[in-house]
């Protein structure tokens, strides 16, 4: 059955920023190839580790003024753990831009743009209840994205006392980020020190797969974020963020088949499938299994009965 | 520097008061709290008599509810910080900014500290708390090195405190969601990792298996000891190769760094452990009241003990200990 109505106000569609090291021209032409997709909002710039500099900001930019006219909303993304001034002072500067609007991964990026700058807070902001919303949204936050643990209920409150003009955006495929460290996981896995890691994230363009001992795939290491090695997909539930009234959806990048997610989740939005062709579609491009736990107020690698016939 | 140790209960607050405690810390009996576990913390009654047994040795207490409330549970953190204020404890550390908001608004005369769950790991991050809620401390995370310590201690506008010694988080605190991906709680939601009702030990032909939420966290064979299956302290397969892909089962331990902690301006050393025994906190309290005075009169010639180590050695998980983060080559 296909419940979507035509004439509500629908969720926009956001693709989130770039969690892995990628070489720099793939880098290019994955969003040379985003540029044409019906995705509304980029974000851009790198949010797990600040040794990867493959792309520096001035690459960055170039990448947002190719989205920008092909007309998406560019947000420039920033650091989630930053610890050295170097990694501060490369903040400050994207902080201070003025020709986009910055996500925040860290209170440092909140505080500097507070009373200044409109800015959006990432999932790894921790947001879990009206007080801090509106705390936030004084100092100028915008758009809030949901922390990925946080459930339906919890969001469904939230977002109804939100305070005005405030957007809301939820995570709603791709492998979930959980963790971050200050230890680098990848170069642990090579014997490496974290400060002569050779950049072994390249090798891997989805993450480094975790397997448990009875061989069963658990996490992702990306550097120094672990991911779930499931991917959280939850497509089966436009009607409930229609109805919700949600704001904006975030696809999170992998190195194949973005694309074709982005149309999956645009065709059923705008009515064009139904959840069964939608869920059909979505399968193979999917690793490592789907789950779904968070959304319902379970475990987070838990998958409903929906998505596992 | 200040010495703050954990109080699970009444008689570990009583051990660490007798053995030379500057500050205690201790919780309520609920989910407001990041050592949510069974038979542990204070209600009430308990807390009230704990404060007075300190209050009357001068030694500090603080309350932690450093656990983010969702608006179903609001309430709950709500009262727990009208309570301790009403008990007259001496600081309040917390983690979520809307009990900060609510705390420091409410009770704008009470100290408040940033919590390790607050996530602070540079002096900017720092500042916003200190900027909105005016706290007056901020416990950093256990993920920098010792000059990264420095630096955050030189930039940041109110003083430091670091953890001395304990179990050891290899994830930035209040940055980590591994334990609700696997059980539905984490020390964010629920004030507790990895938590016990999840956890099984099973008994099979390869070996003694220890599972949370029924992933296998590792496998233990003959002669190998099993600890509790704290999920990033299992043995995993990366590429062929099964390590401790994340951490291994060890203990924090700066003692012999204490006179560089004290250079670099760190203002209270912090003793994790709420959910250890009186025995426990007694002789970590004691080994660290010892060290500290000793550092204190001669930084220069101070040097760790070998029955300090050796003390604190048999008390750690997994009998191992490291320098952690602190020391460089460890990240």
């Amino acid at each position: 059955m296909n419940n979507i109505q035509t004439n509500t106000k629908k969720p926009k569609l956001s693709l989130g920023p770039l969690l892995y090291y990628w070489p720099r021209d793939d880098v290019f032409k994955f969003y040379e190839s985003i540029a044409d997709t019906n995705v509304d909002i980029v974000y851009l710039g790198e949010t797990v580790c600040s040794k990867r500099r493959l792309l520096r900001p001035d690459a960055w930019l170039q990448i947002a003024g190719l989205l920008k006219e092909a007309g998406k909303e560019v947000v420039l993304s920033t650091l989630t753990l930053l610890e050295a001034h170097s990694e501060l002072s490369a903040l400050r500067k994207i902080c201070s831009n003025e020709d986009y609007m910055v996500e925040a991964n860290d209170m440092s990026a909140v505080q500097l743009m507070a009373g200044k700058k409109a800015f959006s807070t990432g999932p790894a902001v921790n947001i879990y209840n009206s007080r801090t919303l509106e705390v936030l949204a004084r100092s100028g936050m915008k758009r809030w994205v949901l922390p990925v643990e946080l459930s339906r209920e919890t969001l469904t409150e939230m977002h109804q006392k939100r305070p005005l003009g405030v957007e809301t955006e939820v995570f709603v495929f791709g492998r979930l980020p959980l963790a971050f460290s200050a230890r680098c996981f990848t170069a642990r896995a090579h014997n490496l020190p974290k400060d002569d890691c050779q950049f072994r994230c390249l090798d891997y363009s989805d993450g480094l797969m975790l397997r448990t001992r009875e061989d069963e795939s658990f996490l992702v290491l990306n550097g120094i974020q672990t991911q779930s090695a499931k991917t959280q997909n939850l497509i089966r539930d436009m009607d409930d963020f229609i109805e919700l009234e949600i704001d904006i959806l975030r696809i999170s990048p992998q190195s194949r088949n973005t694309e074709q997610i982005i149309q999956i989740f645009d065709d059923r939005l705008h009515g064009k499938i139904d959840n069964d062709e939608a869920e059909q579609a979505m399968q193979k491009f999917i690793m490592s299994g789907e789950c779904d736990g968070y959304w319902r107020g379970e475990a987070g690698m838990d998958a409903s009965a929906v998505s596992n016939p | 520097m200040e010495l703050v140790c954990p109080a699970g209960n009444l008689p570990s607050l009583k051990a660490a008061v007798d053995n030379g405690a500057s500050a205690v810390y201790m919780g309520f009996k609920d989910d407001t709290n990041a050592r949510h576990f069974a038979g542990l913390n204070f209600d009430d009654r308990r807390a009230q008599e704990g404060i007075q047994y300190a209050h009357d040795r001068g030694c500090k207490v603080f309350v932690a509810i450093n656990t983010f409330p969702q608006p179903s549970g609001w309430s709950r953190w709500q009262r727990s910080v009208d309570h301790a204020a009403d008990m007259g404890v001496d600081a309040m550390i917390l983690a979520d900014i809307g009990v900060m908001d609510y705390a420091s608004h409410r009770w704008p005369e009470l100290r408040l500290h940033l919590s390790v769950q607050g996530s602070a790991t540079n002096a900017e991050a720092i500042n916003f708390y200190h900027q909105n809620f005016g706290i007056q401390r901020v416990v950093l995370p256990r993920v920098l090195s010792l000059k990264q310590v420095k630096q955050v201690a030189q930039d940041s506008p109110v003083p430091i405190e670091v953890f001395g010694f304990g179990s050891l988080c290899v994830m930035v605190e209040g940055r980590c969601m591994l334990s609700s991906y696997v059980t539905g709680r984490s020390p964010n939601t629920f004030g507790a990792c990895s938590p016990a009702n999840a956890v099984s030990w099973n008994e099979t032909p390869d070996g003694l298996e220890t599972r949370l939420n029924n992933i296998l966290i590792d496998r233990h064979g003959e002669g190998e000891s099993a600890g509790y299956p704290t999920l990033c302290k299992g043995r995993f397969n990366v590429e062929g190769n099964t390590y401790y892909a994340i951490e291994e089962p060890t203990s924090l331990n700066t003692l012999e760094l204490l006179p560089e902690l004290q250079a670099v301006g760190v203002d209270a050393i912090k003793i994790e452990g709420r959910q250890r025994s009186p025995a426990y906190v007694a002789q970590v309290t004691k080994v660290w009241r010892d060290a500290i005075d000793l550092c204190e009169k001669d930084p220069e010639n101070f040097h760790s003990q070998a029955d300090w180590m050796a003390a604190l050695e048999k008390v750690s998980e997994g009998s191992q200990t490291t320098l952690g983060a602190y020391h460089r080559p460890w990240q």
